[in-house]
């Protein structure tokens, strides 16, 4: 750098507000992407559905009882994060932090659920290698479950940081693309819900 | 399972033409690193450009890379006409040497050439051009352009270790599953452009925001230069088109490492479906290419004319209709595959009806040149040169369009002519006008100009020589992709012809290059000390060349299109400028770091060197984590300091 | 907005100028040269591309030249929408290249309108008449589309002719059911007899294609597609695989022959007199990969060879079955179903 330049502090305040504003609008626009990139296996998986290629068909594939209490953990999980940036925006440190961890743990909850069924699913035979809609099966609903770890330890940070640093407007914004992303994968569960687990169990 | 996955040393063993190619890649690479220690530069090399987040340098060395490629890919087109114009009976390839050449032009050209120009000119233009300093995520940008970086790495590591896929450009299935290409060539050209994708994507969300968001002070959007709208159209259908390709790679490296079965014969895979796939992202791309394109010629007829663009407000809506279509039309990549006569038809005329839009466009630029005095530089003569080239590519592509013409042309070298009169004729031409057009304020110095003109007379030339032919094989039913041909069929005449319309294609290369290297020679008669070498109409001409690292030491303010033009036709003195401190993104070598991780991730896999894969995973979250908690990615430059800058410059 | 440096850029202008018109002489005498010499290499170049075809041959433009009434209608849809479109490339061409000679900046004898951007008219006009063009295209198109469906029986009195194909791993392999012979790389059919191609894969995808008598139909496993031809006399034409399939694609090739019904006549009788007849087992054999495969005759021997072929990539009961073909049961609505895109 061929100029001087001085370390700062403090941020001037516009400059906060600009970044705020790209951030979010950024992080609606990396959404679009995701909601297409599930778009295309859920186009996927319509497809593939009915390829058992001589296995089991999803009707008898599918526990319902199970995917039930994952979709109300998701669903609980998703309003305690809403309760967390509440708590947030009032600058109650400790209950964000309180709602933030059991936002997690539900998730964390939904993910082990999800990972017996995998497991349930691979030891009975029916693995992705079994056939394209087991594949297609695995690779969407695999994926969402991957977007899910993702915000697990996105959000184990985000504590880690909100204890550290407390509710400063970096955390705050970060606190809120986390909370969009985590009701993104939300609604993308209610997708797989219905059209995968619903649908198919029929 | 071995401590190197399926990596054995055979992979390392090629015949005397690959090994030829190894030893020149490498010989370069410890050329550079050579280079660099002797004259001590490093430090240099790390601050000022490894590292940057400064979008012009990134620019800078992504077309750099580009051009590295441009000239790979070239060597790879020139041997395969070389090839075929060897003629009947086997030419100096072996038919998988030669599958893996067609195979690797293709890609680099569409991904690490065209892509590669196509963001270089974006970063070193769009912020420019908007009046900003920056783009909404600089990091991020780095990241992308490295990301880059590790796709061109990987397709040409398949040449020293390994190789490279032996399917076409795009891969179809079943052949590129594992059962019918059991190599590593297909898991090469997976991840190189799985990787590269990743960062294509990233950079789309970038400067859509940065587009939307960082517009100087009045800058509406129907103000915009006509580029930044070309821009904003091609970013759009990045950010809509790009994840198709993201999970479509995916999906295929699911099937050959996994066992799964998207794709496969048999087993309830489907590999039709690969195909509406992988051109639901195809076709949008083309257009993700050659918008740009349009956008540049759009800024070079104005400027070179010295007239107002004409039909702004229908060019706008020409682009927007244009990135609206390019997703109602992938099926015409496969008219064969039997859909049936009426979804057949509905793609053949959505495909017919983008010759609308762009038909408009082109009469727009014409009617820009109507009672304009134009001045016919270098950035002029590839506009020229394009409307050639791209309206006999057009008419070919609406006969294309229909569909059972199509069914006669499919798959033949007429089919390969309309493509590489499209991309070559309206992508490349159109880049390399930009390239001309923004040198000067890019590098402070123009480019010469009879060298340019030299390039473009052996490029026009060249190129009709080498593709007329190639329609004409095509309707004597040549295919593409044939490594060999009977001598009944006549042919090699043509392809003869053909192949000498490549050699001049690459005289056209030498003189770029000797215009690089004389232009930078002679730099001091070409300097451009008023930072508007073309009596130009927009923004990024306002400011010095090069530009300072700021952009702008005062930012813009915008009342009219063509803001720059307008401001200098009415005539009015600046008042003394007011300087404020101006924030800045710092460098940062995480970007470097996580690409060298994604790298080793990509290699690993292809080699399903478990452990490692696993390593570069953790590896790229320590490192998202490390800048994550980074809170010291920027600083402000004085207001004295940048009143110090400006006064030196205008010394 | 303005910047003091605008002035430098005038009269850096007006220096430039100013040492043009200096030049002019030197630069007239120079343009006649050169126009010499392109002239001269023009020539040149034109003998040199004249020499290289006369010498090395300039094959049949089989497109252009159909000898099938498919084939034969292609070529005038593309004839008519080739010259159609003219109407727009020629008015393009003409004012591109009058408007850049009439406007250049040397000619200052031309109109200079720096800010006319904008007239509606003229914006109108070309919205408009690409617009009628790509309306009448369209109209010809979906027509064209639906004629000339690859999957549509055609329209003729004389009983069409069924035969199977089979793109193999790297060679083509004909079924004629009816007949009851197959043969590899080599298809024979009655001209003026509609023939019924219908068209599956035991490999990766390949195309189709005889160029003098109908556009090509992609081969793919586990479905049929179908190609609708008739060829108008007797003669051979080239077949050939037009999607890469692998190792030897290239080599994918064939010969069809249209001859007069007696000598198909002739041609089956003599063919049924192979030896070899084409049994699951020795289609089996056929079937592992091969290069540059010679012509080759069979008797066929399995029946609904095409259809267990189709079934292999179906389920895993039919491909450990696939050498018993009789006892499949209900496959007939497997066919074209596998897979599509519904």
């Amino acid at each position: 750098m061929p100029v001087q330049t001085l370390s700062h502090q403090e941020r001037h305040p516009e400059q906060h507000r600009e970044m705020d504003d790209r951030v979010i609008f950024g992080f609606w626009v990396y959404l679009m992407t995701d909601c297409v990139l599930f778009a295309s296996l859920f186009a996927v998986y319509a497809v593939l559905h009915n390829n058992t290629f001589g296995g089991l068909p999803s009707s008898t594939l599918f526990n319902l009882p199970n995917v039930l209490v994952e979709t109300l953990l998701l669903l609980t999980s998703s309003f305690t994060c809403g309760l967390a940036m509440l708590a947030a925006h009032r600058n109650d440190k400790n209950m964000t932090l309180t709602w933030f961890a059991v936002t997690l743990i539900l998730g964390a909850t939904f993910l082990g659920l999800e990972l017996r069924e995998f497991h349930q699913l691979v030891a009975d035979g029916n693995s992705w290698q079994r056939s394209g809609f087991l594949s297609s099966f695995f690779t969407l609903v695999g994926t969402h479950g991957l977007h899910i770890a993702t915000g697990i330890l996105w959000g184990a940070l985000m504590l880690l940081e909100v204890t550290r640093r407390g509710l400063t407007s970096i955390n705050l914004r970060r606190l809120s693309t986390f909370s969009l992303f985590w009701h993104f994968l939300d609604i993308v569960w209610i997708f797989i819900f219905s059209f995968v687990y619903l649908m198919g169990a029929r | 399972m071995s401590f190197f996955g399926t990596l054995t040393w055979s992979a390392f063993q090629h015949n005397l033409i690959v090994t030829g190619a190894q030893v020149s890649m490498i010989g370069g690479v410890l050329l550079a690193i050579a280079l660099l220690t002797y004259f001590k530069k490093w430090k240099w090399f790390w601050n000022e450009w490894l590292t940057t987040t400064d979008p012009k340098k990134i620019g800078v060395m992504y077309i750099l890379v580009a051009l590295l490629m441009l000239v790979r890919g070239g060597v790879d087109a020139l041997m395969m006409r070389l090839q075929q114009a060897l003629g009947p009976g086997h030419g100096f390839l072996a038919t998988d040497h030669y599958q893996q050449i067609f195979t690797s032009h293709g890609t680099i050209m569409i991904f690490f050439v065209a892509m590669g120009i196509m963001f270089g000119l974006i970063n070193l233009i769009v912020p420019l051009q908007i009046g900003a300093r920056d783009v909404a995520f600089p990091f991020l940008n780095s990241v992308s352009f490295w990301l880059y970086v590790v796709g061109v790495i990987l397709i040409n590591l398949s040449l020293v270790v390994g190789q490279f896929a032996a399917t076409g450009w795009l891969a179809y299935p079943p052949l590129s599953e594992l059962f019918y290409s059991p190599g590593v060539g297909v898991d090469y050209w997976i991840w190189s452009i799985q990787i590269a994708g990743i960062g294509s994507l990233l950079s789309g969300i970038n400067f859509l925001v940065t587009i939307l968001k960082m517009r100087a002070p009045g800058m509406t959007l129907m103000k915009m230069p006509i580029f930044v709208w070309s821009v904003l159209c091609s970013m759009s259908l990045v950010v809509f088109a790009f994840p198709i390709l993201t999970v479509t790679l995916a999906l295929l490296a699911l099937d050959r490492t996994m066992g799964m079965h998207f794709f496969s014969n048999g087993f309830g895979g489907n590999a039709m479906m690969y195909i509406n796939l992988i051109w639901a992202w195809g076709h949008p791309e083309v257009y993700i290419l050659v918008l740009p394109g349009f956008g540049i010629f759009s800024e070079v007829v104005a400027t070179f004319s010295k007239k107002r663009l004409f039909g702004y407000v229908s060019m706008v809506w020409a682009l927007a209709s244009i990135t609206l279509l390019s997703f109602l039309v992938w099926l015409h990549h496969f008219f064969t595959m039997g859909a049936g006569a009426d979804v057949n038809a509905f793609f053949g005329i959505m495909t017919m009806v983008i010759a609308i839009p762009t038909g408009v466009k082109i009469f727009n630029w014409i009617f820009t040149m109507y009672r304009g005095r134009i001045d016919f530089k270098a950035p002029m003569l590839w506009f020229l040169g394009f409307v050639v080239t791209f309206t006999v590519g057009g008419m070919a592509g609406v006969l294309l369009a229909i569909p059972p013409a199509d069914f006669q042309l499919h798959n033949s070298l007429f089919l390969v002519a309309h493509f590489h009169t499209m991309i070559v004729g309206g992508v490349l031409f159109g880049y390399f006008a930009g390239i001309a057009y923004w040198f000067p304020k890019v590098t402070g110095f123009k480019l010469n100009e009879r060298l340019g003109r030299w390039s473009f007379w052996c490029w026009i030339i060249g190129f009709l020589t080498a593709f007329i032919p190639l329609y004409i094989l095509g309707l004597m039913g040549a295919t593409r992709r044939l490594d060999h041909y009977d001598a009944s069929m006549g042919w090699q005449g043509l392809f003869i012809v053909s192949g000498i319309g490549v050699l001049i294609i690459a005289a056209g290369v030498a003189f770029m290059i000797l215009q690089i290297i004389v232009s930078f020679r002679d730099r001091k008669q070409n300097l451009d000390t008023t930072g508007d070498p073309w009596d130009g109409r927009t923004l990024e001409w306002s400011t010095a060349s090069p530009a300072p690292f700021y952009n702008f030491a005062v930012i813009p303010t915008v009342t009219e299109r063509d803001a720059f033009w307008e401001a200098k036709q009415a005539g009015k003195e600046l008042p003394k400028p007011v300087y404020t401190d101006i924030h800045m993104p710092k460098n940062s070598p995480i970007s470097l770091y996580i690409a060298a991780c994604a790298l080793v991730f990509g290699f690993a896999i292809i080699w399903h060197i478990w452990w490692l894969v696993i390593l570069a995973f953790l590896g790229i979250i320590v490192c998202a984590i490390t800048r994550a908690l980074d809170y010291d990615t920027d600083y402000y430059v004085p207001a004295a300091e940048v009143a110090r800058i400006e006064a030196e410059r205008s010394r | 907005m303005t910047k003091p440096v605008y002035d430098d850029y005038l009269h850096s202008q007006k220096a430039l100028e100013n040492g043009t018109i200096g030049l002019k002489r030197g630069i007239e005498m120079n343009k006649k040269l050169q126009a010499g010499l392109i002239i001269l290499l023009a020539a040149g170049a034109a003998g040199l591309i004249w020499f290289i075809l006369h010498r090395f041959g300039f094959g049949t433009v089989a497109v252009l030249q159909p000898q099938g009434t498919i084939a034969n209608q292609q070529r005038d849809l593309m004839k008519f929408a080739g010259i159609f479109m003219l109407i727009v490339g020629i008015p393009v061409f003409i004012m591109t290249f009058g408007f850049a000679w009439r406007y250049r900046a040397s000619n200052r004898k031309a109109t200079y309108t720096p800010n006319w951007d904008h007239n509606l008219v003229a914006e109108t006009v070309w919205w408009t008449i690409p617009s009628i063009i790509i309306v009448i295209l369209a109209v010809v198109a979906w027509t064209s589309s639906h004629q000339l469906d690859p999957f549509k029986p055609l329209d003729s009195k004389v009983k069409p002719i069924t035969i199977q194909v089979v793109a193999l791993d790297w060679k083509w392999l004909f079924i004629y059911p009816a007949q009851g012979i197959a043969t590899v790389n080599y298809v024979q059919f009655p001209a003026g007899t509609p023939v019924n191609f219908v068209i599956t894969a035991d490999a990766p995808m390949n195309s189709f294609w005889i160029p003098q008598l109908a556009g090509q139909v992609y081969a793919m496993a586990g479905m049929t597609t179908q190609l609708h031809l008739m060829a108008d006399h007797a003669g051979s034409y080239n077949g050939l695989s037009a999607n890469i399939s692998g190792e030897g694609f290239a080599d994918m090739r064939f010969v069809a022959t249209s001859t007069s019904q007696a000598d198909f006549d002739h041609w089956v009788a003599v063919t049924k007199l192979s030896p070899t007849p084409l049994t699951m087992a020795e289609y089996d054999k056929l079937a592992e990969p091969s290069l540059k495969n010679p012509v080759s005759t069979y008797t066929l021997a399995a029946q609904d060879l095409q259809q267990s072929v189709i079934m292999k990539f179906m389920s895993p009961q039919t491909a450990s079955q696939s050498t018993d073909v009789m006892s499949m049961s209900g496959m007939d609505m497997l066919a074209p179903s596998y897979g599509s895109n519904k």
